[in-house]
């Protein structure tokens, strides 16, 4: 459980340490006319930020858990390792490359330029979709050399964390779709804007959760 | 700068006010609806949780005397008595019911930051108490095996419900847990994000940040339930073996090997330990506003008290084990885990000596919300004693899985946060429906109940002292049960039992006072915070009609020297109170 208190010690000590930050020097029941001028957020960002930021914490946590997991019930004397198929690395680059193209699309976003927009995109979306059937694939080539999920834990939560891996992607792509088909139809920059800054926001961290897990595979 | 001003916000907010039937009391995406849609389904299906209950304590204070529970209703009745109450109830009805009630309310917001997903995580959970109570009616029926679900014990063959109950229980959770952080996000965000003018942190009142640490907890300890749901679930439906360990079931050999139970645990109590506290700071929140509002005064130590909050909030996640010393640990984890949880009593006990300086030279009105504060007061210290003993390792190798736990836990996680539901359900019910309730039939509501559960949970101790375990359908004839613990037992299952009629009495309150209560002024209590300063009550959609409330103190200017009220809402300027509270110093 190390991993997961480490991670969770990180997010909790992170809130506390900002909410003593507002309380320390903070008398209420003094009538303080400065706090009257106070109003609305604690955060100088959109709301819809904040709660992607919060999200994020929770998919952390359910990832670190899950590795948590892993390593714990790697000690037991019945693991066998698994070999990965090479196919993932390819994986792994097409999700890389998704991400910057999700950057630049966001880039191009913020500075309203359309034309950039629209396909940027389309192909950021299309690499993520190879990604998932790229995972799927090297599902199908396990299958083919009898490496079942039950047959041994190794193998078990090879597929749990790609596929809880690929339902977070699966998510994210459900939003881009949204965003794309309102670009499609002619929409501007500036209405999807927000979806497209905060979807490189998850991507980014859907591909950082997606090297821990791989590094994880590969090492172990 | 600790706070980002904004020009006035109101406008980002949408308004739609809802016109048809459907819109606006089944579809519904106002925080008010919502609240009372969770709280609503919380309390049926706690009120099943409490029927469960009263079946199997009539099999342990009557054993044999009752043909229709065998063994394995028995289990089965405990098993979803215990999940229906931690989670389904309690969870939902304090983030989900009071949460969706009380933050935007209190926090001067015109409803939840995403009202949409919110009207979501209410169908979701909606969806879940529906897989939960299906699993009674499927082949083989609920499971039975303890609430905490322990493999191999929940999937093995010979326990009840191991074909289609467990699978059911577990995908229940799995959608619960949906429901609760798309909830979650919502109540995060709307507390960070959209208070009102002037209403900086330290000026919300303690409930709201009960409930918000609370949420934070559940977010983040809400996945390691996910995460163990899960993987159980793939060992029952696929045959993996991440928990389950070699062995022999009903006579064969089964195909699982390897496995590690204890890893089980420790994902459970992760997940666990947290739960207790994402039902009891809510509580702790709440029954602070209630004290306050009744003793008119001021919390006593209010900044100690939010920082009680967020300690308890951080330590909760490295107690876990304290619920494992049995199941073999390395002696210095036990002997790490005993510490932390006696650290975690000290910003508790704080708590507590606050409530109770609150009350001190306080103008005491002893209303039902009040009666049921401060009777949360005593059954909490009550509880929280017990569970100092258990939180030894050496005190809890003996009482471990005896009546002496059951007792502690119901004292401190049952019982307490239950009579502050009942606080708070009084407190807010005038303005929830605009009508006052029958105050007389809250009182004997409150000592039936209070005296109830003391008669039924005393003698628990001292039945677990004696050794009596627990999750037992018939003790038979023992040596070391004396003829008097076996009374004992049938006096409490008649507790019990009157203490589930009383709950009637409550019912009829509040259902009967919908109709022909007195109607309610807008702030019977003469209370400060926002929630009780709305334009109409019960508030209307939007909460504050044209202009959003405007914060200028915190929530507990009660009889400050020298106002000419007693009560100073929070809406009032300094300008327009001549003397304050400053330091306590008479300028």
């Amino acid at each position: 459980m190390y991993i997961t208190l480490i991670l969770l010690g990180v997010i909790m000590a992170t809130i506390i340490w900002w909410l003593l930050r507002q309380t320390l020097s903070v008398q209420p029941w003094v009538s303080q006319t400065v706090d009257d001028e106070v109003s609305g957020a604690s955060i100088d960002a959109n709301k819809k930020t904040v709660g992607l930021i919060t999200f994020l914490a929770v998919a952390a946590s359910v990832f670190a858990l899950f590795i948590s997991a892993y390593t714990i019930r790697m000690e037991e004397p019945d693991w066998r390792p698994l070999t990965e198929p090479t196919l993932l690395w390819a994986n792994t680059i097409v999700l890389i490359l998704a991400s910057i193209v999700y950057h630049w699309t966001r880039n191009a976003a913020i500075k309203g330029n359309d034309a950039r927009v629209k396909p940027g995109l389309t192909i950021a979306g299309a690499l993520t979709v190879l990604f998932l059937i790229g995972q799927v694939v090297a599902w199908q080539e396990l299958r083919a050399i009898g490496a079942y999920a039950a047959n041994n834990p190794a193998n078990g939560f090879f597929y749990l964390l790609t596929a809880v891996h690929g339902l977070h992607m699966l998510g994210g792509l459900w939003v881009w779709a949204r965003s794309t088909m309102k670009v499609w139809t002619g929409a501007g920059a500036d209405s999807v804007r927000l979806s497209i800054e905060l979807c490189t926001v998850y991507w980014h961290f859907l591909l950082l959760v997606w090297i821990v897990l791989f590094g994880m595979l590969l090492s172990t | 700068m600790a706070y980002v001003s904004f020009a006035d916000r109101d406008h980002e907010q949408e308004h739609h006010d809802p016109d048809t039937f459907i819109t606006k009391y089944v579809y519904s995406q106002d925080h008010k609806v919502i609240a009372i849609q969770y709280g609503g389904l919380a309390i049926f299906i706690g009120l099943v949780g409490m029927l469960l209950s009263s079946m199997f304590r009539l099999q342990l204070g009557f054993p044999e005397t009752f043909d229709f529970i065998n063994p394995e209703n028995y289990y089965q009745f405990v098993s979803t008595h215990g999940m229906i109450m931690v989670v389904y109830l309690l969870t939902a009805l304090f983030l989900g019911g009071f949460g969706n009630y009380l933050i935007p309310l209190q926090v001067g917001s015109r409803d939840m930051v995403f009202p949409f997903m919110n009207m979501l995580s209410v169908w979701v959970y909606a969806l879940s108490v529906l897989i939960l109570i299906a699993s009674f009616f499927v082949p083989g029926g609920a499971t039975g095996a303890g609430w905490t679900l322990y493999p191999p014990q929940s999937i093995s063959p010979g326990t009840p419900g191991t074909d289609l109950g467990i699978v059911l229980m577990l995908v229940s959770l799995a959608v619960f847990i949906v429901a609760f952080t798309m909830g979650g996000l919502n109540y995060v965000t709307t507390v960070l994000q959209a208070r009102c003018k002037g209403m900086t942190l330290m000026r919300m009142p303690l409930s709201v940040w009960g409930i918000f640490m609370a949420t934070i907890l559940g977010l983040l300890a809400f996945p390691a339930l996910l995460v163990s749901a899960i993987m159980l679930l793939l060992d029952k439906l696929i045959g993996t073996s991440f928990f389950m360990p070699a062995m022999m079931a009903a006579g064969e050999v089964t195909e699982y090997g390897g496995g590690s139970p204890v890893l089980f645990q420790h994902l459970f109590w992760f997940f666990g330990h947290p739960e207790v506290y994402i039902v009891a700071l809510p509580a702790f929140g709440i029954v602070s506003d209630l004290l306050s509002v009744h003793a008119r005064k001021n919390i006593f130590g209010y900044r100690m008290m939010v920082w009680a909050i967020l300690a308890i909030g951080g330590l909760s996640f490295i107690v876990w084990a304290h619920h494992m010393y049995v199941s073999g640990m390395n002696p210095y984890f036990g002997f790490f885990f005993a510490t932390t949880t006696l650290i975690i009593a000290v910003p508790t006990a704080l708590k507590v000596y606050n409530w109770v300086l609150t009350l001190w030279q306080g103008n005491i009105h002893l209303r039902t919300p009040m009666l049921f504060a401060i009777g949360f007061i005593f059954t909490f210290t009550h509880g929280g004693l017990t569970g100092l003993f258990l939180g030894n390792v050496t005190l809890d190798l003996p009482l471990s899985d005896t009546y002496f736990v059951v007792a502690h836990f119901h004292m401190v996680m049952g019982v307490s946060p239950v009579l502050v539901v009942f606080g708070a359900i009084y407190h807010w019910y005038p303005k929830m429906t605009g009508r006052m309730y029958n105050e007389t039939l809250g009182k004997w509501h409150f000592w039936l109940t209070f005296l109830g559960t003391y008669s039924l949970y005393l003698p628990m101790h001292y039945i677990g002292f004696l050794g009596v375990p627990r999750r037992y359908y018939a003790m038979g004839n023992t040596d070391f049960m004396p003829e008097s613990a076996v009374t004992l037992n049938a006096s409490m299952t008649i507790s019990a039992l009157i203490i589930a009629a009383t709950q009637v009495i409550f019912l009829y309150n509040i259902f009967v006072s919908l109709k022909k209560g007195e109607i309610a002024d807008g702030n019977p209590w003469k209370a400060t915070s926002l929630e009780w300063l709305t334009p109409d009550t019960p508030p209307k959609h939007g909460n504050w009609g044209h202009e959003l409330p405007v914060v200028h103190r915190w929530a507990y200017d009660y009889a400050v020297p020298g106002a000419e009220d007693d009560y100073t809402p929070q809406t009032v300027p300094a300008s327009e109170v001549s003397v304050g509270r400053d330091h306590g110093i008479d300028h």
